[in-house]
């Protein structure tokens, strides 16, 4: 039996390259600034699909949710050898928490994508920085879950042999199909873009991409979507509706987490005392230590 | 009676004992529960667990949740998210708190997806205050604080709508409160019902490795980064750390580079410490890194850069080549032992 497997990947911004330029003067992260990049463990997901498919057989689908410009991520997944990616993106979606995001991910799965085999995420993304959208998708999807899952071992029927790096821990688990797995980056190293298929998907677009082309070329939508279709180029979009999605329960009014305030990590700033590097500052220090008691 | 519903810790059990983050968050816990006028509740599931009640009660806890039963001998997800969220159904908490280890990160979030309710994670710090939003003020809410963008920012959190308030929490950054023996309580034991979902998972088999130094419970921390330039410089800082009676520590770019086992990590993605004394050598001070070290009580730099971000963080300072203070530390201290 093909597989079919769901991969869930997030446009994020780098946070983890936070160079002198994204920095304001008063030591302070310029958010706006950082480059937005592929989740870093998706494409660890996204790896794990891919070596999955090439093992038993089947299809990858990706899906984001996120604002329009997230179907970069789409474009690259293509690229890395995607069979298909789905961009959900409507304005209502905006500032959901995992719970909200959790929803409508599960909701377009439910709508459109059953029966499927299994659903990897990554472990977690680098800006919410939460973990949280893997257990709950698996929790709305009434699937099991394995977190943290570096290996497949096997695929034994309706089941599946997991190998668990819980850091201090390791364990091998059996899960029954479907099952949702979220990939640490200790899983694999993914693959780069292929640069035949980089040729090919270079013209690939979502529908809000088709509209602002289509506009520019004095065509209609329907012949400009319709054409891309041929060729295998359209990125399926969408939204509340397509997802009969409850409005209740997707972006903010979906989000019980409210995030009150946000503060930038400034260097506190101490009163410093130096001591000159040679052995009578060295021993200066040493006394001091010992004469507020933190030392002796 | 108090218009509040109870604060609860999930009380992890590791190896047969209750994990140190849920002795942590009993203590944060406490607190929580006396500004709410509530009574404080522990949750512990697992086989055998049950004599494991009175040292939660101990340790602050006023009642006590005990399902114990032997299909719960090892953790899995489906039947310890099927045990909590019936229980949180039926007794109706205003808070439930999790330790942010790999089990609390794996069992919260289902749980709070099944209940439909908010859950913050990795906080750092826990308040009890009020949120205003649209004209409405909502008072006595769990303010939840927690690091994101990868430390680079500090969110508060609200849940103000919901019931329970959920937050996982970092391990290290919450005091453990002294257990009080002879302190009493209420043990309720829960009823273990489970269907046949619950046996989708199932542990083949699974290994543990000790940690190979205990960095929460270290008074003095040496700590070696990048900047110690390689694997046979960083046993100046083993060195230093055995003439103090302290452990050793590391920065990631130190693990990343071999240096040593990242076991030894301070920060963000390693340990959160809190020493009397920390003395990092040959490390910037990056947010990730400052993150998990910054409380400690008095923080010594070196470091050849004298822009480096750690002597903001710093009491004392250093200005040099490890190379060459780290011998003149280890002289001077062995001079005053
Ligand atoms: C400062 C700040 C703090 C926040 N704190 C919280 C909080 O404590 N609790 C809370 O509920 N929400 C919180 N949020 C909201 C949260 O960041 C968003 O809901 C976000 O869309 C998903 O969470 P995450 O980034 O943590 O993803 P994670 O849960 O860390 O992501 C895990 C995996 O899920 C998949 N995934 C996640 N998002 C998507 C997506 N949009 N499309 C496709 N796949 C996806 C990916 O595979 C990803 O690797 C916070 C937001 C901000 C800005
Ligand atoms: C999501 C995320 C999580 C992270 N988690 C952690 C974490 O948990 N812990 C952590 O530590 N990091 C973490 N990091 C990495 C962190 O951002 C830094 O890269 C890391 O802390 C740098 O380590 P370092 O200070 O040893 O190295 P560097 O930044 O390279 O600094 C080396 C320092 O040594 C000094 N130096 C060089 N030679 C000498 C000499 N001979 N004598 C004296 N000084 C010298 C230099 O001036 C410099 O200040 C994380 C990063 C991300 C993105």
């Amino acid at each position: 039996m093909p597989l079919r497997i769901i991969v869930l990947a997030k446009q994020v911004p780098d946070t983890k390259n936070v160079t002198g330029e994204v920095m304001k003067p008063d030591g302070t992260v310029n958010r706006n600034a950082l480059a937005a990049i592929f989740n870093p463990e998706d494409l660890n997901a996204l790896e794990m699909g891919l070596e999955l498919k090439e093992r038993y057989g089947g299809e990858v689908i990706v899906i984001t949710m996120g604002p329009p410009r997230a179907v970069e991520i789409l474009k690259d997944s293509l690229c890395r050898g995607a069979d298909r990616v789905i961009l959900l993106s409507d304005r209502r979606f905006a500032a959901s928490d995992t719970l909200a995001t959790s929803y409508t991910i599960a909701q377009a799965i439910q709508t459109h994508l059953m029966p499927f085999d299994m659903v990897l995420c990554g472990r977690q993304a680098i800006d919410g920085d939460t973990a949280q959208v893997g257990p709950q998708v698996a929790e709305k999807l009434g699937i099991a879950q394995v977190t943290f899952a570096d290996r497949v071992l096997a695929i034994e029927g309706e089941c599946v042999r997991i190998r668990r790096d819980l850091g201090r821990a390791q364990e091998i688990v059996l899960a029954r199909k479907p099952v949702l797995l979220t990939v640490p980056k200790s899983a694999n190293s993914p693959r780069w873009p292929n640069a035949r298929l980089l040729l090919k998907y270079r013209r690939a677009r979502s529908a809000f991409e088709v509209e602002a082309e289509a506009k520019r070329q004095g065509r209609s939508v329907d012949d400009v979507v319709a054409d891309l279709r041929k060729r295998g180029l359209f990125i399926e979009t969408w939204g509340a509706e397509d997802i009969n999605a409850e409005l209740a329960r997707v972006g903010i009014s979906g989000s019980p987490t409210k995030v009150k305030k946000v503060e930038n990590v400034v260097l506190a700033g101490r009163n410093l005392k130096l001591y000159s590097a040679d052995d009578d500052g060295i021993r200066s220090l040493v006394t001091e230590l010992v004469e507020e008691r933190t030392f002796g | 009676m108090s218009q509040h519903g109870e604060v609860w810790v999930y009380a992890e059990v590791d190896d047969g004992a209750i994990a140190g983050v849920s002795l942590e968050l009993l203590g944060k816990g406490r607190e929580l529960a006396g500004i709410l006028g509530v009574p404080l509740a522990a949750v512990i599931l697992g086989s055998g667990t049950r004599p494991l009640a009175e040292q939660l009660i101990a340790y602050g806890a006023d009642i006590v949740y005990s399902a114990d039963d032997e299909r719960l001998a090892q953790y899995t997800t489906l039947p310890f998210s099927r045990v909590l969220t019936d229980l949180i159904r039926e007794k109706k908490p205003e808070i439930v708190l999790y330790g942010a280890t790999p089990v609390g990160r794996d069992l919260a979030p289902r749980v709070a997806s099944a209940l439909k309710t908010g859950l913050t994670a990795d906080c750092t710090d826990l308040q009890i205050g009020s949120y205003e939003s649209a004209g409405r003020l909502y008072q006595k809410k769990l303010l939840q604080i927690r690091p994101a963008w990868g430390g680079n920012i500090i969110a508060t959190i609200v849940s103000p709508d919901v019931l329970p308030e959920m937050a996982t929490v970092r391990e290290g950054v919450m005091h453990a409160p002294d257990p009080v023996e002879g302190r009493t309580g209420t043990i309720i034991d829960v009823p273990v019902v489970l269907d046949s979902e619950c046996d989708f998972v199932r542990v083949i088999e699974r290994h543990t490795q000790p940690r190979r130094v205990d960095l929460r419970s270290a008074s003095i921390i040496v700590a070696g980064g990048y900047g110690m330039g390689s694997k046979e410089n960083f046993q100046l800082v083993h060195e230093l750390a055995a003439v103090l009676g302290g452990a050793v520590g590391a920065s990631r770019a130190a693990v990343d580079a071999g240096f040593i086992h990242a076991d030894h990590q301070v920060g963000q993605t390693g340990t959160t410490v809190r020493p009397k004394l920390y003395i990092a050598c040959g490390i910037s001070g990056a947010v990730q890194h400052r993150a998990g070290m910054e409380e400690s009580a008095k923080i010594i730099a070196i470091n050849t850069d004298p822009e480096a971000p750690i002597f903001q963080v710093a009491h004392y300072g250093i200005i040099g080549d490890v190379r060459d203070v780290i011998p003149r530390l280890i002289k001077a201290f062995k001079g005053k032992l």
